[in-house]
């Protein structure tokens, strides 16, 4: 191949150069003045002011806990229920699909195309106390008489799950997807049963989906504060719902920061242990 | 899929035959039972775009109208929610997914020093719950004030900002499988640099240029809470809801997801049933 420039090394800094400048500036940027704020003391009336307080952290935690505690609970649970929930039908339509797999995939993504909010709020409708679903489990006892699924923790569950499904599936699919069958069909040649061909080839060849699904799952599932605050009550607020409120309402700024920054960091280390666990190409692609 | 024929000589036996085809086929029934549940708020939403509801909220049946379609714009300010979203979320995909694409292709073309430090400052808004994106930036814009005003224009930074890492990642992904072996044919015949970016290159990758401009557009025009905390006083659609949701909510919220639904899913249709035809005369 000839050579055209003689810079030719200067060209992927010049694509390189808008993009992540702009990542740069209203990313990086943006986080260090958040780590800024988080060390300021002072109130909304007199101005806040930089003191190194690093008090923040500690009340922070001190103070919320349970909703720090609470959301990785509600997170957790969420992508488990997620995971087992779709790998079955990531599953057929890689293994079953056959030409309908584009148009399953579409029945997967459809969902997203309604609004988040008024996803939510639709959920909101079908858990409500006079909905089917609160009236098909009082009838078959499930709930107690006068039990009910809105505003309590199973639902604020149950709409995480729902509204990060296709975070989860997807990557799985992919995976799945990508599998060489004549793997499998070794496997069962060298006389391993259906079942044992699934747990020692299928399944760890789709692991980079299991990954990828979980933390596409767990990191926006940990912040979320939309699903607590329309299918659930003040008790099942989570850690996004107190920087939202720090934030927008009570204009406590420095609290918000130190908050969104301890929140991030138990991300990030998860992710770094997970990194640790499974390589970190598949993490970045 | 293969059907298994049904021996139709009495009930009791359509009933043993039904069974017997739900053991063999488990996974197909419960995939099936599995888009049942995932459709089931769709389905409310769109019923509930029909619904005639006597009190501020769109909460119970009450009764079949045409009236919230045919008068979709009668709630104030929501025609001009909608028109902000449909700007920002168009601006933002094209400036995102070109600023990706080009990002794209420097990471899939070219080795130079700084890479992981790239690969991981595309990876990283990726990792970052949404609050914290938005949080952050409210910090910094409320430092800019002075030159910045918060409304259109921070909205449409924070959009692009979160777009970028997903276009990036999208055309990425296209380029990794390409063939290089055609520009170089290209270039052997005689085109120079840019007549094979235009002509070899550019429309193998239009697909997945294509197909991040779609999803940067979902994502924009869907973004609640980065919006939300860098709007200012600037009203999108979601954020319509969010207000809507605490106060009343007109039915003609329904109406207009149910308008967004229908013209995405049509469009993704489409696609899928062009390439099916693409696959089989190929």
């Amino acid at each position: 191949m000839r050579v055209f420039h003689r810079k030719r090394w200067l060209t992927p800094y010049l694509l390189l150069a808008p993009g992540m400048l702009w990542l740069a500036l209203f990313f990086l940027v943006p986080l260090g003045f958040l780590f800024y704020q988080s060390l300021e003391s002072g109130n909304i009336d007199f101005g806040y002011a930089f003191t190194w307080a690093w008090g923040n952290y500690s009340s922070a935690i001190r103070s919320y806990r349970g909703q720090f505690e609470r959301s990785f609970e509600y997170a957790g649970i969420a992508t488990v229920v997620a995971f087992l929930v779709s790998y079955p039908v990531a599953y057929w339509i890689a293994f079953r699909g056959g030409r309908w797999k584009n148009l399953l995939l579409l029945f997967i993504v459809a969902p997203f195309f309604v609004t988040y909010l008024i996803r939510t709020l639709a959920w909101e409708t079908i858990l409500s106390d006079n909905g089917f679903v609160v009236r098909i489990l009082h009838d078959i006892g499930v709930l107690s008489p006068g039990g009910r699924l809105l505003a309590t923790g199973t639902a604020v569950v149950a709409g995480i799950t729902y509204n990060f499904l296709p975070f989860m599936a997807l990557p799985l699919y992919v995976s799945l997807e990508q599998i060489d069958q004549r793997l499998i069909e070794a496997a069962e040649d060298l006389y391993a049963s259906r079942w044992a061909a699934f747990i020692r080839v299928t399944f760890p060849l789709s692991l980079p989906g299991v990954v990828a699904g979980t933390l596409l799952t767990f990191i926006p599932a940990a912040g979320d504060f939309i699903n607590a605050e329309l299918l659930g009550s003040p008790t099942n607020h989570m850690i996004g719902n107190v920087i939202e409120s720090k934030y927008k309402e009570l204009l406590d700024y420095p609290a918000a920061a130190s908050m969104s920054f301890i929140l991030m960091a138990i991300i990030l280390a998860m992710i770094l242990l997970y990194a640790r666990a499974v390589g970190t190409e598949q993490l970045t692609g | 899929m293969t059907s298994v024929a049904v021996p139709l000589r009495s009930r009791r036996g359509t009933l043993a035959a039904a069974v017997a085809f739900a053991r063999r086929h488990v996974l197909t029934v419960y995939s099936l039972l599995f888009f049942a549940y995932l459709m089931l708020p769709i389905g409310v939403v769109i019923a509930f775009s029909f619904n005639d509801p006597k009190g501020r909220f769109n909460y119970t049946w009450q009764g079949f109208t045409w009236k919230n379609w045919e008068q979709w714009n009668a709630i104030p300010d929501l025609q001009s929610a909608i028109q902000l979203s449909l700007l920002i979320a168009l601006i933002a995909s094209i400036v995102a997914t070109l600023l990706g694409t080009l990002v794209a292709l420097a990471l899939v073309r070219y080795g130079f020093r700084g890479r992981a430090a790239t690969n991981l400052l595309v990876f990283l808004p990726l990792s970052t719950p949404e609050i914290v994106l938005g949080a952050s930036l409210l910090t910094l814009f409320l430092n800019l004030t002075s030159v910045l005003p918060i409304g259109f224009w921070t909205i449409l930074i924070a959009h692009i900002m979160f777009c970028i890492s997903f276009a990036v990642v999208t055309v990425k992904a296209r380029l990794i499988g390409f063939d290089r072996h055609l520009e170089e044919a290209a270039m052997d015949l005689g085109a120079n640099e840019l007549t094979t970016f235009t002509k070899v290159t550019l429309p193998l990758i239009a697909p997945a240029i294509l197909a991040a401009l779609l999803l940067c557009f979902a994502i924009s025009i869907d973004d609640f809470v980065v919006t939300y905390f860098n709007a200012g006083n600037r009203v999108t659609f979601p954020i319509f809801v969010w207000g809507a949701a605490r106060v009343a909510t007109p039915p003609q919220i329904n109406v207009i997801g149910t308008a967004i639904f229908v013209v995405a899913v049509t469009l993704m249709l489409a696609n899928v049933v062009f390439q099916n035809r693409r696959a089989k005369h190929a």
